[in-house]
């Protein structure tokens, strides 16, 4: 059993350093990315997602940063279960009426440097759901915002690079 | 065509699947519960709106907001097709209401709290009664699809209500609440444990938390714009989404769809039933402490991903499918790197689904865990793969095939123990079914245009549209008014299997260990978004 795990390991070898459809550039960005954000913070970036209200597309490509081509646990930056532990709020979706009370205690409950990027048209400008009775619209309708990354959804480098942006510009 | 036993001549539904449509009386609707559960079928949707016989719009037209005669509806399906049931409720006396379904289908329940909510309509008899979507935000006076979309109720953002969570009391019993906001990176939603120790007593879920209006939002956009808004209900079913508005709106203006279009579409439903189901296979592997799976199902997820955006643009393949047809066409350079894709990834899922197989700590988590039987999932409604894994055979790509599963013959996945391990094997069996599915596609895809013109018609117009997406079938119901209101959508109901799906988890965890619920939970997936509407 352990060697077929091991072989399958083996052969798929560590794909963060193999991917063949990332491109040049693009894995230049992500080595980047991880060297920038051990300048700046100088230790690990604990993030806490928060779904306001999405249509969980937004989720679909935060996830996807959680593997092996992009390596984010290997940039030091995690997900964190709980926004008591959290530098910075990942936020998405026009903030629905029913979770903007939630959005505002999770904002409360984070410690400083308490950043907060906003990801996806929804939480940039409220997209195509706009402000109606069930939605307050963008993110910074609730809470402060410091970087928003644009997209329906976001790819997961430009998650990534909002990420860096926020940190880059509050740390520094 | 007749429901047996009930004496209403239903009418047809232009659509590439057989639905039927009638209005009924309240006895009738009553009766045709009952004459459907006899025969097997199945409650597939229950939603409110205004009523929209060509009169019934003349006199929307011509009275207030407030007058607007209001009518509840009802979609079941059986080894037929769908009936769609129209009742239209007298709103006079202030209090329109019709006879409660949930006797007869349990599954009707929240779906009539939501018709409360958002419609001001009310199952008579019905003993939960509680608002669903209605979190104290707004007033539980205001519809808001009874109202004008400018007309903003007054937030009230910190009066949430509190809400009367059914009480589990007894010797060491506690409760364990979870969320809105997850530990994972998931949807808000809220879940209340009763528990004894490590036991689970009971769960109750509070939904509706990322209510964004869709429904009263349809009625603002412009009939062929509007598919792109129905593509963001679930964003994970973006493309089944957008198929059955789509769907929807051609059967509405009997629109022929071109053949290369209608294979298309069948393409990007198969790659995203693949993208979503090499997810979750991963995400299971790691909620039972296999990370291993993750990391090599997520790796081929990412691939499939980046190769739906170099063949289609959108790596969720978000808007491809229009009005009349599809958006983007599949490239001849495409179809070699794709097929290649779909060689290397079988390869390297029967590999891992034979690493599963043989992984005893695996098999220990995911045996017996999260049980539905297939007699409490017959009751209860549960439907799509989790239904398939509980022998509820029903499957619209083999029960009704239209172009091009009627030429492609899907092979129905199916298991009886309804565990977590058969929704696993179902999950593996369907990615390999697809799989097949897309290389004989991309083969034979017939040439020809990609689009047909959408005309919308002078008279107002009724459509509706079925799909089987990855998680199970997706149902739209489309009313258009006439071209003396400016084709404007009336109502657009977009029904989510979740919301069959949710209340039978209530029931798969009763007996499991806390831990185990973010296993069984996975094994579900079902959205938040596609409910809450």
């Amino acid at each position: 059993m352990i060697w077929r795990i091991v072989r399958q390991i083996a052969r798929v070898g560590i794909a963060t350093e193999l991917a063949p459809d990332i491109g040049e550039e693009a894995q230049a960005e992500v080595s980047r990315i991880q060297q920038e954000l051990l300048n700046i913070l100088g230790q690990a970036l604990c993030i806490r997602e928060v779904d306001a209200g999405s249509c969980n597309g937004c989720e679909l490509e935060i996830n996807a940063l959680g593997n092996p081509y992009y390596n984010l646990e290997g940039l030091g930056i995690r997900f964190v279960a709980s926004p008591r532990h959290a530098d910075l709020l990942l936020v998405t979706g026009p903030v629905s009426r029913n979770m903007e009370v939630a959005l505002k205690r999770t904002f409360d409950a984070t410690p400083g440097p308490k950043l907060v990027v906003a990801v996806g048209d929804c939480a940039c400008d409220g997209g195509i759901f706009g402000e109606s009775y069930a939605t307050c619209g963008r993110v910074s309708n609730v809470i402060p915002v410091d970087v928003v990354v644009g997209g329906c959804p976001p790819e997961p480098v430009a998650i990534l690079r909002g990420i860096l942006t926020a940190v880059r510009r509050r740390v520094r | 065509m007749k429901i047996p036993g009930l004496e209403v001549e239903f009418s047809v539904v232009p659509a590439p699947v057989p639905i039927w449509h009638a209005r009924v009386t309240a006895q009738e609707w009553s009766a045709a519960a009952g004459l459907v559960r006899e025969r097997g079928g199945r409650l597939l949707a229950l939603w409110a709106g205004s009523f929209s016989d060509s009169d019934a719009i003349e006199s929307v037209a011509a009275h207030a907001v407030t007058t607007r005669a209001s009518a509840i509806f009802v979609a079941y399906v059986v080894l037929e097709g769908v009936f769609w049931l129209a009742l239209p409720l007298d709103a006079t006396d202030g209090r329109p209401e019709y006879p409660d379904l949930s006797i007869i289908f349990p599954v009707a329940a929240r779906m009539q709290r939501a018709a409360a909510d958002l419609s001001g309509v009310h199952a008579h008899g019905a003993t939960d009664q509680r608002p669903w979507l209605n979190h104290g935000a707004w007033a539980s006076d205001h519809h808001p699809l009874l109202q004008d979309p400018q007309d903003l109720p007054t937030p009230a953002p910190g009066s949430l209500v509190d809400y009367p969570f059914v009480r589990v009391e007894g010797d060491g019993v506690h409760e364990i609440a979870v969320g809105p906001v997850h530990a994972g990176i998931i949807e808000p939603g809220h879940f209340r444990f009763s528990v004894v120790g490590e036991k689970i007593l009971r769960l109750e879920q509070r939904l509706g938390y990322t209510h964004k209006g869709i429904e009263q939002r349809m009625t603002q956009m412009a009939p062929l714009d509007a598919y792109r808004l129905a593509g963001r209900v679930s964003g994970d079913s973006t493309v089944a989404y957008a198929w059955a508005y789509c769907m929807a709106l051609e059967s509405a203006t009997q629109t022929t769809i071109p053949p290369r279009a209608a294979w298309l579409r069948a393409l990007l439903l198969e790659r995203e039933r693949v993208a979503n189901h090499l997810g979750d296979l991963g995400a299971l592997g790691n909620d039972a402490a296999f990370a291993f799976a993750l990391a090599q199902f997520s790796r081929l997820r990412e691939d499939w991903l980046r190769r739906s955006k170099d063949a289609f643009g959108h790596r969720l393949m978000m808007d491809c499918i229009v009005p009349g047809g599809v958006g983007r066409d599949l490239e001849p350079a495409q179809i070699a790197p794709m097929l290649r894709q779909c060689d290397a990834v079988e390869i390297e899922v029967r590999r891992l689904a034979g690493i599963f197989e043989e992984h005893a700590g695996l098999q220990d988590r995911f045996l017996t865990t999260g049980r539905v039987t297939p007699a409490l999932a017959s009751r209860l409604g549960l439907t799509g793969l989790a239904g398939r894994a509980s022998s509820q055979a029903w499957d619209l790509r083999c029960d009704h095939p239209f172009v091009p599963y009627s030429e492609l013959r899907v092979t129905m996945a199916i298991r009886q123990n309804g565990d977590v391990a058969a929704r696993v094997a179902v999950r593996l069996d369907e990615v390999l079914e697809s799989l097949r599915l897309i290389r004989e596609m991309v083969t034979h895809l017939p040439s020809g245009t990609l689009c047909s013109d959408v005309r919308l018609g002078e008279p107002a117009s009724k459509g509706a549209g079925w799909v089987e997406g990855w998680r199970g079938e997706l149902f739209v119901a489309l009313e258009l008014a006439g071209a003396g209101q400016g084709h404007r959508i009336l109502r657009c109901h977009l029904h989510d299997p979740s919301w069959q799906n949710w209340p039978v988890l209530e029931h798969a965890v009763m007996g499991n260990i806390v831990a185990d619920f973010p296993l069984i939970n996975k094994s579900f997936n079902l959205s938040y978004s596609g409910q809450d509407l």
